[in-house]
């Protein structure tokens, strides 16, 4: 029942979405940035405001201790959660007929998981496979032609979209087999609290690795809500397009009228 | 004629000939040396006052501020008259360099590395470069948006970070203040002359 409320919310957030996409409001395609528009601006501003009060007392004082940890241990344990996150990626490739990437990242990750053991060390780059990408279901709708819906900022989680969010409800619907083994795999190596540790420590270690840089990009804000939400949607627009090198190229229009000198 | 003729009569015409290019250079020769003069300042000896000053001169040489701040400004720049523009000019120019010169302040030494570079139209190459890991930061890519329609004098218009760019950043902060104080051109006047980071 759970599930059906779920897929029903998901399915009616995206035919709203798809619709919305339709009228002109939301223009954001793989192919062309436009506005996403920020329908609960005031609500996402407290939500902000409440995962900033959050990172203060708890998530940035934990990645300065976890960044305190020996080297090798973080890039160990990084590693682990890189490839853990393949599990979602391969599927992604798949659904998004990218069959090349999901036979290489097929690849990495049994080298990786045995080999590596359990993917604490990256053999397949050592070994010459290409740089990884990221890929989740938020993108795969996103290329499936799905416009992002309105901004959205989640308690905890931070920065999303209706789509993302959406994307993000498939993982627990059947489409993270690590959460499939971890929650309904019924064996006794395996809990819902092992998953739920992944993602916490997932949260951890990318806090570490950005704390000067979030700093500095705070310290440095008139306004830091829509310096993270101009920052969020720009990395999603990137990772749609799969676009490394052309991104930039994009929004050449933009500076057309700019010719002072 | 002595060797010695030979040799200046060639010095001459190496000379002159170099005149009408002398002054060109390339986006990625233009980024890398920016970088060089930037890690030297940050990696010397200067106090923090001279390395923020030295940096600020920096800027000003080679990043096009005027460039940048119309660019912010999106679709407002078109209703502004002369004499905002005017005042908006100086006002983006001191908060800019503030801004900047404290971003790169707090880094020492940074050992950026250029790698290549692509021609997007005649007004605008891409440098692509990566800030090397340390052990408390990993690799960083940055893409310059380099300005090339004079290529006597190369100037940087974006700095694109991992894919994102800093001054799309900038113009949706910009139009953030604006928007949330009923479209006053003035607000952002205001938040820009009192930024203290």
């Amino acid at each position: 029942m759970k599930k059906f409320i779920l897929t029903s919310l998901i399915t009616l957030a995206l035919i709203t979405n798809v619709s919305a996409g339709t009228d002109g409001e939301n223009e954001l395609s793989k192919k062309r940035p436009g506005k996403v528009k920020d329908c609960f601006e005031s609500l996402n501003r407290g939500t902000f405001a409440l995962n900033q009060g959050l990172d203060k007392v708890i998530f940035k004082p934990v990645a300065k201790a976890y960044r305190g940890l020996p080297s090798p241990v973080r890039t160990g344990t990084s590693n682990v959660l890189v490839n853990l996150s393949s599990l979602i990626t391969i599927p992604n490739n798949i659904l998004q007929g990218d069959f090349k990437n999901a036979g290489v990242n097929t690849g990495r990750f049994v080298i990786n998981t045995t080999v590596g053991i359990l993917g604490i060390f990256n053999v397949a780059k050592k070994i010459g496979f290409s740089e990884y990408e990221k890929e989740d279901y938020g993108q795969t709708f996103g290329k499936w032609g799905v416009g992002p819906g309105c901004y959205l900022v989640l308690p905890v989680l931070g920065p999303s979209t209706v789509r993302d969010t959406a994307g993000s409800f498939v993982n627990v619907l059947g489409g993270d087999p690590w959460y499939n083994a971890s929650t309904h795999g019924n064996n006794e190596y395996l809990s819902k609290s092992d998953y739920m540790a992944t993602k916490i420590i997932s949260g951890i270690d990318f806090r570490a690795k950005n704390l000067e840089t979030i700093d500095n990009l705070k310290n440095n804000s008139l306004d830091f809500y829509a310096s993270v939400r101009s920052l969020y949607l720009q990395d999603r627009q990137k990772k749609i397009a799969n676009a490394k090198a052309t991104i930039e190229i994009m929004y050449e229009g933009d500076w057309e009228e700019i010719d002072t000198k | 004629m002595s060797k010695n003729t030979l040799t200046i009569i060639s010095f001459i015409i190496i000379f002159f000939s170099n005149i009408g290019g002398a002054y060109s250079i390339e986006p990625n020769v233009f980024v890398q040396s920016t970088v060089n003069r930037a890690a030297k300042t940050l990696g010397g000896n200067l106090n923090k006052i001279e390395r923020i000053q030295k940096l600020k001169d920096i800027a000003k040489e080679t990043v096009d501020i005027r460039g940048i701040g119309f660019y912010s400004l999106g679709s407002y720049r078109k209703s502004l008259t002369d004499e905002q523009k005017n005042k908006y000019n100086i006002i983006f120019e001191q908060y800019f360099l503030k801004s900047f010169s404290s971003r790169l302040a707090e880094y020492s030494n940074p050992e950026i590395k250029v790698n290549s570079k692509k021609k997007i139209n005649e007004n605008y190459t891409m440098v692509y470069s990566t800030l090397v890991a340390t052990d408390k930061r990993p690799e960083v890519k940055i893409g310059w948006r380099v300005y090339t329609k004079n290529p006597k004098n190369p100037l940087i218009r974006d700095l694109i970070i991992e894919g994102l760019s800093l001054v799309r950043t900038q113009k949706a902060e910009f139009s953030s203040i604006i928007e949330s104080n009923d479209g006053d051109i003035n607000a952002l006047f205001e938040s820009l002359k009192n930024f203290k980071n």
